[in-house]
């Protein structure tokens, strides 16, 4: 969707604030919020749901707004609630309802260290198709505007690039306008690079390029 | 006084505790777990064993998932590695305009103008401005890369080794190295920390 998270070529947002220490949490809320995330599992209930495009169907407003561990929050409330696992009387009071169903946790201090590690590969090996370019290829990004979740930004559409390299076979990770996922679509994602002056125009330096991972179906021949 | 939004995280975690659905227990390590064993420092020594181990460097720009799982570190939102070499020709910059994809096994969670509107905006359209607010300024005949993560590739940057380090360990080399060279909005200096 053509979203407020999509704002790569934005302009006015403000400075960087560039001064910041690595120390992964400054706040004990960011802590405890990241930490609420990974032990309700894999990004909560409901998985078949793409995590991201809910972040996506926030309000601008509200998008620009929250701070980055509270849209988190949102989201993962959102989804408790929507699986009627968590209650707006509850929220509001602070304590489960006594007539709420007690669960298990599924995520324990005995098991989070591999579920922390746990390689997550959307990569194919298994599915062999012939791809449709190949390295130091001509292509154009495609003029299209899903209503669902893309990774094709949409500063690149519609200008031409050359494939950099083939990363092989991945699943595609569109959606539909409901947030689910389009199954059956796994296809070549390709690295491709754009000279600055074609996305941008002639003020950018001739010599600057932008990349990225663009699946097959985003490009055409150029 | 907490923030409304510390008080409302509180408030969902007594919640689901009380529900069962989370043990607070899990919460505590996944904290320890990022503050201790998931961060920059890990990348760090990548950068450092690069500089002092051209074999090593060359499988890193080859093989970069297999080259870091040599040092022990992968998994989650590292599947799938690429390191750009910085030169004195060519200065990679790492963004994900989308989100906030970033390679957690080598450089951790990551820090909050990374997933700021600011930075994810601009990156793209003036990188060269994005770096002289951040203390780097690169002369024209410099190639800016810049590296829009937006599928399942994640980058490292390698930067360049600073001059007058040649007589120094692997391990005084990793403490030079820093989170945001690694990004590519910084150089490694010989002093450690932000070059000018």
């Amino acid at each position: 969707m053509n979203g407020i998270h999509d704002m790569g070529g934005m302009q006015g947002m403000g400075p960087i604030e560039v001064h910041e220490d690595e120390r992964p949490f400054h706040a004990e809320w960011e802590a405890r919020a990241w930490g609420l995330i990974r032990a309700t599992g894999p990004f909560g209930p409901t998985r078949r749901r793409n995590f991201r495009y809910e972040h996506e169907n926030l309000p601008p407003a509200q998008y620009l707004q929250m701070q980055y561990y509270e849209r988190f929050i949102k989201v993962l409330v959102d989804r408790l609630m929507a699986a009627k696992l968590l209650t707006q009387a509850e929220l509001d009071s602070g304590r489960a309802d006594p007539a709420s169903p007690r669960s298990t946790p599924s995520v324990t201090p005995a098991n989070i260290a591999e579920q922390l590690a746990r390689r997550r590969s959307l990569r194919r090996e298994d599915v062999k198709i012939q791809p449709q370019f190949k390295a130091g290829q001509r292509v154009r990004a495609r003029n299209i505007n899903p209503v669902g979740h893309t990774r094709l930004p949409r500063y690149m559409r519609g200008h031409r690039g050359t494939i950099v390299a083939d990363q092989g076979v991945f699943d595609f990770q569109d959606t539909d306008a409901e947030g689910y996922t389009l199954p059956d679509r796994p296809q070549h994602v390709y690295t491709v690079g754009f000279t600055a002056r074609e996305l941008w125009g002639e003020a950018a330096n001739a010599r600057d390029m932008v990349h990225a991972e663009l699946w097959e179906d985003y490009l055409e021949r150029a | 006084m907490p923030s409304d939004v510390a008080l409302r995280v509180k408030a969902l975690e007594s919640i689901l505790v009380e529900k069962g659905m989370v043990d607070p227990a899990t919460i505590d390590a996944v904290i320890e777990t990022y503050e201790s064993k998931i961060g920059p420092r890990n990348g760090a020594r990548v950068i450092a064993r690069a500089w002092v181990n051209p074999d090593y460097k060359k499988r890193l720009l080859a093989d970069a998932t297999a080259t870091i799982a040599e040092l022990g570190y992968g998994g989650s939102q590292g599947e799938h590695m690429v390191v750009v070499e910085n030169t004195p020709t060519v200065h990679n910059l790492v963004v994900c305009t989308l989100c906030s994809c970033y390679p957690w096994p080598v450089l951790g969670l990551p820090p909050t103008w990374y997933k700021s509107a600011p930075y994810r905006s601009r990156a793209v359209i003036d990188p060269r401005g994005v770096l002289r607010e951040f203390g780097v300024t690169l002369a024209d005949d410099v190639q800016v890369r810049v590296w829009d993560s937006t599928a399942e590739i994640r980058y490292l940057v390698l930067p360049e080794r600073p001059s007058g380090t040649e007589g120094m360990t692997e391990e005084a080399l990793a403490a030079l190295v820093t989170r945001d060279a690694m990004v590519g909005v910084a150089k490694v200096s010989r002093s450690g920390g932000a070059a000018a």
